[in-house]
């Protein structure tokens, strides 16, 4: 009998701490000009990003370039006063659901703008909550036509799936005449399913035939598809798929000794794909924002900073290769700060209308944001190749009309 | 007689008790900020609290152990979902396949009546949302009709990693690419109405917020109908089900009659609960509804108690709230004030993980075993009685 | 199909299926003596993955390859001892929330420790190595599988029906409250049982991660679920149901996959399901399982 009574009493304790913590946390100014510890002014800019889940690894080197740019200009001037920005961060989880709850707390802890998702399917499911909070997200790897579609809230950096799609259709058939493609991409995957039907689109428009398949989720025996591949007498594989799944596809073609070209998305530039490429003969091209070289002083500030941190270093997979979506994070951060100035304000209402016309000359080049759904007006995408001894190459920048 | 007016007594401090919480939702909402943590986790906690409910009704009190859930929500948030789009959006929805097939929508049609503004507006929406959920319940059920005919003959564990089968093979067919003018293949269905449509704006940039109240409205009616279910005749046909099938059966409980029902009713509410789940995140994608969430809300029936209604609403926010909300200090390096390197991402979920194996190793019955609420203060009547 | 395009295909199910038929046998005694289903299994074989690849990036093979097996098999033993031993009196649904429960454990800890990055397995020598056979690659670990998951299931059922502990594992399996008057001690058959489940966790994950080499936190998840399927096919409870059923599904589902029908791979993982299902409809126990009869 008592027990009962101690579990109630627990359970109304819990409740009601959860209250308080709720008014508490309610209380503070969503505008972000709440004083901070040493009196300055404060401006939240949320990160949300995947820390853990299939794109971790992605998301992890996307905040890095956020966080060197925060480390570098760790203030905004904003009429006439100087704000410090805190990074405020939020995991979620390259999970669709646990998406809405993540964008919750950044909402909840008061952000002025948001910035991320590394990952489409995450940055869709959160826009709505974006939208409804009333508070601008800048996209800056989520490259899904969906995420800004009806959304006026959501921005983004990048390029577009569309896009990216035709550039490596047309690199197929240009670079290595390929009549037949082998398209797999994970079941369900609002990103890979989106990149192959546009992909497809293009590739058998200017002629070609495909054979698409998907893989189960979790599945890591890649044989099968990549025979079928071999024995469908395929001309290209494209694969644009999580870093999980691209690192096995990778080094199980090279047990295969696959000689053909596999061609990745944005997602597969990274330093772990590398390096299950790297001592493989697999030829391996990806479409990317960014090439290493192409900002000189970015390149060498970003790696003394890399190896300056452990935890930096870790989260960049243990090695200073710069990944595409680090130089991203950084130009994403920038043009929030230049948003912020325009608007003169820390209230998300105001960036929202500054944001429309916030240009900005960042190290993956201009960006300017078109006037029907935020996104940005880019034609450019660089096509790099896998060296297969840790690096990249520039192949060629690719552009379409 | 004592024992009738008894039940209606407790009926009726069990409806003003309800009628309380409805209110402190409005003033709550109304009053804090509207974009708090809280009422996300208030949310999520009504949706997920009903299908934790339907699944206790047929783990817990029918004693039949599927592991399906997951598929019945994924059938009834699509349901809803598909016909709830309205048509000018199908378009952009459906647009890597050129619109799509099921050309009309619940929402227009009642637009088409009422009107899409004002009270006019308002009165479509709700009868949208309600029909919508309806089907969308009935869709599950009828599925879990179709596969409860072959599959509960199957004893417990059987019966569990058939319905999980189930639940995995639905999930496959909803991605499925040749079905995309139906199903959107891969991609989300979105732009259908969602919990804060139902926030009436005031003008002047006031708004009446009810996106939190109206998730608990429809949880708490739910619920309450299978409350109302379990305390009938049937509900102590499922216990007796779960006591002992052979004694049931010789007591003369139509054992397959009794248990499709039970197995159907709990779709039906899972179904309804997946529409809601849907309606919260303003989108239905068919890789949301894995395995994964399964277990999560068996874990959740389990914590809150095998058999106890209320202990599974409780359970429920905590659950939400714990693994959504209170932890998350653990994930940004600093919780409860205390700062540590080992606070770094993912750690959140260990301590839960935690948290959870010591619950169920230490606190057997969960939180309330098999009692609901109003019989802890019965308990605690009776003392201070015997005082 | 083409006889040579098929062959690549039949090889890697049927190495796949050994692999399976590894983690299915601890599914599969496990179920036989406590009846639960051992959700955390798969994560065991993950575990072990990750700890192969820890250890050896300090400790030459020789030296890691033992000591994995050791730790995995003490992890399997702890988990048997802290999650599943307090609860042997309590209802079977407990006991398998307690092993969904180590499973959300094992998994989330996995994230903590590797970041959420994907691991690489350390290259064995030799057996990753590839030679040709018809035309197509295939690893030196695919050939070997099946002959290797063969040895271990002759040494296994040698073990259980020609040793006392095997007598006394048939014993517990049979009637658990009986033969605890018989003065069997059931607590450590029952830590057996983990041990030698675990044991073959730890040399299936070698096998297996050496042809898919890099491990995320559910990377046990689908090899777990399948393995299950594959021990519930097969007749839970019966060893050589588990690893014939093993085989089946490893082999159906490369053939579903190879199949050059559009839209086929959809279905790889939803047909293993519908075949257990129907499997189950027509015959509950499985395949080899042993008809039991309810005692009123």
């Amino acid at each position: 009998m008592k027990w009962n009574k101690m579990i109630a009493l627990a359970v109304t304790g819990a409740l009601s701490v959860g209250m308080l913590s709720a008014c508490s946390g309610t209380s503070s100014n969503p505008s972000g000009s709440e004083s901070g510890g040493s009196g300055d002014k404060v401006i939240k800019i949320g990160v949300f990003e995947p820390s853990t889940g299939d794109s971790a690894s992605g998301g992890k080197k996307e905040m890095l370039g956020m966080q060197y740019a925060n480390y570098e200009t760790p203030t905004v001037d904003v009429g006439g006063e100087t704000y410090t920005v805190e990074l405020v961060y939020a995991d979620n989880a390259s999970s669709t659901d646990k998406a809405l709850t993540a964008a919750s707390s950044l909402v909840s802890a008061g952000v002025s703008l948001v910035l991320g998702s590394y990952g489409s399917g995450v940055s869709i499911a959160a826009g709505p909550t974006f939208q409804q909070a009333g508070i601008p997200a800048i996209g800056v790897t989520c490259t899904n036509p969906n995420v800004t579609i009806d959304n006026d809230y959501y921005f983004r950096i990048c390029f577009l799936d569309p896009f990216q799609g035709t550039v490596l259709a047309n690199f197929a058939s240009e670079k290595f005449g390929a009549q037949k493609a082998y398209l797999l991409g994970e079941l369900g995957n609002e990103y890979d399913q989106g990149l192959i039907t546009f992909f497809e689109q293009a590739f058998t428009a200017a002629g070609g035939t495909v054979i698409k398949d998907s893989y189960p989720t979790n599945n890591s025996d890649f044989t099968t598809y990549l025979n079928k591949a071999k024995n469908e007498g395929a001309d290209i594989i494209f694969t644009p798929v999580s870093i999980a799944y691209a690192t096995q596809i990778i080094s199980q073609a090279s047990t295969l000794g696959l000689e053909i070209p596999i061609l990745g998305s944005d997602t597969l530039d990274d330093n772990k794909v590398l390096e299950a490429a790297s001592g493989t003969s697999v030829p391996l091209y990806v479409s990317t924002f960014y090439q290493e070289g192409g900002d000189p002083d970015f390149d060498s500030g970003i790696k003394e900073y890399i190896n300056s941190n452990a935890d930096a270093k870790t989260a960049n997979g243990g090695d200073d290769t710069i990944a595409a979506v680090t130089a991203m994070g950084y130009d994403a951060y920038y043009v929030a700060l230049e948003a912020i100035k325009a608007a003169g304000s820390a209230n998300p209402a105001d960036i929202q209308k500054a944001l429309w016309n916030v240009t900005y000359d960042g190290v993956s080049g201009s960006i300017a944001f078109d006037s029907e759904n935020g996104d940005a007006i880019r034609d450019t995408a660089y096509i790099k190749v896998s060296d297969n001894a840790g690096s990249w190459n520039l192949e060629t920048v690719q552009t379409v009309q | 007689m004592l024992s009738q007016k008894k039940n209606k007594k407790g009926l009726y401090i069990a409806l003003l008790a309800c009628l309380a919480v409805l209110a402190l939702v409005v003033i709550l909402e109304n009053t804090l900020s509207p974009t708090g943590m809280l009422f996300i986790v208030l949310r999520k906690s009504a949706v997920y609290a009903l299908v934790v409910v339907s699944m206790n009704l047929l783990n817990g009190f029918t004693g039949l152990f599927s592991l399906g859930q997951a598929g019945f929500m994924l059938l009834g948030a699509y349901t809803y979902a598909i016909l709830t789009v309205p048509v000018e959006k199908k378009a952009t929805v459906y647009y890597l396949y050129g619109g799509t097939s099921v050309n009309f929508s619940i929402t227009d049609f009642f637009q088409g009546i009422f009107g899409s503004t004002g009270a006019g507006g308002g009165v479509a929406l709700v009868l949208t949302v309600l029909l919508a959920l309806i089907l969308a319940g009935c869709v599950a059920a009828l599925f879990a009709w179709l596969i409860g005919l072959p599959v509960l003959r199957l004893k417990s564990d059987y019966l569990a990693i058939a319905t999980l089968g189930f639940a995995e093979i639905i999930r496959a067919i909803f991605q499925w690419d040749t079905l995309g003018p139906i199903t959107n293949g891969a991609n989300m269905i979105k732009s259908f109405p969602g919990f804060s449509d139902f926030n009436i704006d005031l003008g002047g940039g006031n708004t009446f917020y009810l996106s939190t109240f109206v998730p608990f409205l429809i949880s708490m009616v739910c619920i309450g109908i299978i409350v109302l279910l379990i305390n009938s005749s049937y509900g102590r046909a499922f216990k007796s089900i779960r006591e002992d099938e052979i004694a049931a059966e010789a007591m003369g409980v139509n054992l397959s009659k009794h248990k499709m029902l039970s197995f159907c009713i709990s779709s039906f509410f899972a179904g309804v609960g997946g529409a809601m789940f849907a309606m919260l995140t303003n989108m239905a994608q068919a890789r949301v509804y894995t395995s994964v969430m399964t277990y999560e809300l068996l874990l959740i029936v389990v914590l809150g108690g095998i058999g106890s209604i209320s202990g599974s609403c409780i359970a429920t926010f905590l659950y939400v709230a714990a693994s959504e909300w209170w932890l998350r200090g653990l994930d940004a390096g600093e919780f409860l004030g205390i700062r540590s390197p080992l606070f770094r991402t993912g750690f959140r979920m260990v301590v839960f993980s935690v948290i959870i194996m010591v619950v169920v190793l230490f606190f057997r019955q969960g939180l309330m075993g098999d009692k609901e609420l109003p019989d802890l203060f019965k308990r605690r009547k009776k003392q201070e009685v015997a005082k | 199909m083409d006889p040579v395009k098929f062959l690549p295909f039949l090889l890697s199910g049927i190495s796949v299926g050994g692999q399976y038929a590894l983690i299915a046998i601890g599914y599969t005694m496990v179920y036989g003596i406590l009846r639960l289903i051992n959700f955390a299994h798969g994560d065991v074989f993950m575990v072990s993955g990750l700890l192969m690849i820890y250890i050896s990036a300090s400790l030459p093979l020789y030296a890691a390859v033992p000591l994995v097996l050791i730790l995995t098999v003490a992890l399997g033993f702890l988990i048997e001892r802290v999650a599943y031993k307090p609860l042997r009196t309590a209802p079977r649904m407990s006991v398998m929330i307690s092993a969904i429960g180590v499973s959300y454990l094992l998994q989330n800890t996995a994230t903590y420790v590797t970041g959420g990055q994907p691991m690489n397995y350390p290259t064995l020598p030799f057996v990753s190595q590839s030679v040709s056979i018809a035309g197509s690659q295939v690893t030196w670990v695919t050939i070997l599988t099946p002959f290797l998951v063969l040895a271990l299931v002759v040494l296994l059922v040698m073990l259980i029906n020609r040793t006392k502990v095997g007598m006394a594992m048939r014993a517990v399996a049979k009637d658990f409250e009986t033969s605890q008057l018989m003065g069997i001690k059931i607590n450590s058959v029952i830590s057996m049982t983990f041990i030698i489940g675990s044991a073959l966790a730890a040399v299936g994950s070698m096998l297996y991660f050496t042809n898919y080499p890099y491990i995320t936190p559910t990377a046990g998840a689908m090899p777990g679920l399948k393995a299950f399927v594959a021990a519930v096919f097969g007749g839970i409870g019966s060893i050589p149901g588990a690893v014939i059923g093993a085989f089946i599904i490893g082999i159906c589902e490369n053939i579903i996959k190879g199949l050059p029908f559009a839209g086929a791979t959809t279905f790889v993982d939803a047909f293993s399901f519908a075949l257990l299902i129907i499997i189950l409809v027509v015959k509950p126990t499985g395949l080899f399982g042993e008809k039991a009869t309810d005692k009123v």
